[in-house]
C-alpha cells in the first residue's frame, strides 16, 4: 500500500473531507496546547520573551520533513505526490512581507485566529472578520493586481531543485539549522529573562 | 505570565517541543493521508467565493481569482478540502482550551490600550494578512508551516520574509502590549 493514500484512491473526496475535519482537529488542539491561541504568546516571539512560536513551527517543520524523507526512501510514499504550491517568487517575497506586518499589528495568523476565536479571544474573531474583508478586497481589486499575482515562473520548485543539491543533504543542513536555533533561542531567553529581571 | 482571574487556574501551555512533535505528525499525517498539507487562508478564499457567488453569481463567474473557487459549479465552494479543515481547527482549538481550563471570553491587549483599539488592530492586521496570504497564494499555514517540511523554494522565501515584515513592524505596535 502506498502513501499519499487519498491519490492512490484509498478513499474519494467526500472521504477527504471527514479527513480534513479530523487533521483540523489535530492542527487546532497542538496550536491551543502550546499556547499559539493566544495573541500575548504570539507576539512574544516578535519581542524575544518567549521563542514558543519558534520553537513549535521548526519542531513541526523537521518533524514531518523528516517523517516524509524516511517513508519515502522507504519507499513507503511518493513524493512528487504530495501538493507542492507553486513558486511565484517575488509575490511570495511581497506577500510574506505583508503577512508578517498584518501578523504583529493585528496579534495572530489566519490559522491562530480561528483557534483562538474557539477559546474565546474576542480580538480573534474580528482578526477573522478582517481576514474576511480583506479576503474580499483582494477578489474585487483582482484584476488590479492580477499582472504582479502571476509574476514569476509558477512552478513547484523545491530548495534541492532549484541549487542542484541532494534532497538528504538539504534535509540535514535544515535539521541542523533548526537544533542550532533551538540552542540559540535557549541562550536568547535566558539573556532576555536575566535583564528584565534586574 | 499566565494571569489568573477567577477560581479555575488555567493549566500551563504544553512544552513546545512537545507540542511541535505533535504538530508535525499531525502534519506528516496529511502528508501521508491525502498528499497535501496543512492550510487556513484558503477556507477564507473559499467562503468569499461562497458568499459573492451567492450574492452575484454572474459577477463571481467574470472574477477570475473568484471563479477560481467555484471550480464547475457542480458542488458548493464550501465543499473544500480546506474549509473542513478549518472547521476542525476550531473544533480542535476548543477542546483543548476547554480542557486545560483556558478558555474565557476576554481580549487579549496590554494594559494601556484600550479594547476598541485593539480591536481596531485586530481588524486591520486581518485586512493586510488577506492580502499577504493572497498574494503569495498561502499563510503561515499552508506555506511556512507546509511548504517549509516540502523544502518548497517559494514558502522558504516567503517564511523568511514574514518574519522580516513581523520583527520590522513589531517596534511601532508593541504599544498594544506593554
Amino acid at each position: 500500500m502506498m502513501a499519499p493514500f487519498f491519490k492512490y484512491g484509498l478513499f474519494g473526496d467526500q472521504t477527504s473531507l471527514v479527513v480534513a475535519f479530523f487533521i483540523g482537529i489535530g492542527f487546532g488542539f497542538f496550536l491551543e496546547r502550546a499556547g499559539l491561541a493566544s495573541a500575548r504568546k504570539l507576539m512574544a516571539q516578535f519581542y524575544l520573551t518567549d521563542l514558543a512560536v519558534f520553537k513549535v513551527m521548526f519542531t513541526s517543520i523537521i518533524t514531518a520533513m523528516l517523517g516524509l524523507t524516511y517513508l519515502s526512501w522507504l519507499g513507503w510514499l511518493d513524493l512528487s505526490l504530495v501538493y507542492l504550491v507553486p513558486t511565484y517568487l517575488m509575490p511570495q517575497v511581497v506577500g510574506g512581507l505583508v503577512l508578517g506586518a498584518g501578523f504583529v499589528t493585528g496579534g495572530y495568523c489566519p490559522g491562530t485566529s480561528v483557534a483562538a476565536t474557539a477559546t474565546g479571544r474576542v480580538d480573534g474573531l474580528v482578526s477573522i472578520l478582517g481576514i474576511t474583508f480583506g479576503m474580499f478586497v483582494f477578489a474585487e481589486a483582482f484584476p488590479l493586481v492580477k499582472g504582479f499575482y502571476l509574476s514569476g515562473a509558477g512552478e513547484a520548485m523545491t530548495i534541492p531543485k532549484a541549487f542542484g543539491l541532494p534532497y538528504g543533504l538539504v534535509v540535514f543542513a535544515v535539521v541542523l539549522m533548526a537544533l542550532g536555533g533551538f540552542y540559540g533561542a535557549g541562550i536568547l531567553e535566558k539573556k532576555i529573562a536575566a535583564r528584565s529581571g534586574e | 505570565m499566565t494571569t489568573t482571574t477567577g477560581d479555575r487556574r488555567p493549566q500551563a501551555y504544553t512544552n513546545p517541543y512537545l507540542a511541535g512533535i505533535g504538530l508535525g505528525l499531525v502534519l506528516l499525517s496529511s502528508f501521508v493521508l491525502v498528499g497535501r498539507g496543512l492550510g487556513a487562508s484558503g477556507a477564507f478564499n473559499s467562503v468569499i467565493a461562497w458568499a459573492v457567488n451567492a450574492v452575484a453569481p454572474a459577477h463571481a463567474r467574470s472574477n477570475e481569482f473568484i471563479a477560481g473557487y467555484l471550480g464547475d459549479g457542480s458542488a458548493s465552494p464550501l465543499k473544500s478540502w480546506l474549509v473542513f479543515e478549518v472547521i476542525g481547527v476550531f473544533a480542535g482549538a476548543m477542546l483543548s482550551g476547554l480542557l486545560a481550563g483556558r478558555t474565557k471570553v476576554m481580549t487579549e491587549k496590554g494594559p494601556r490600550v484600550s479594547v476598541r483599539m485593539r480591536l481596531a488592530m485586530a481588524f486591520a492586521g486581518g485586512i493586510l494578512m488577506a492580502f499577504g496570504a493572497a498574494l503569495a497564494r498561502g499563510c503561515t499555514s499552508g506555506q511556512a508551516l507546509t511548504g517549509g517540511a516540502l523544502l518548497n523554494l517559494g514558502s522558504w522565501v516567503f517564511m523568511m520574509m514574514v518574519f522580516a515584515g513581523a520583527y520590522a513592524v513589531a517596534y511601532f505596535v508593541r504599544w498594544q502590549w506593554r
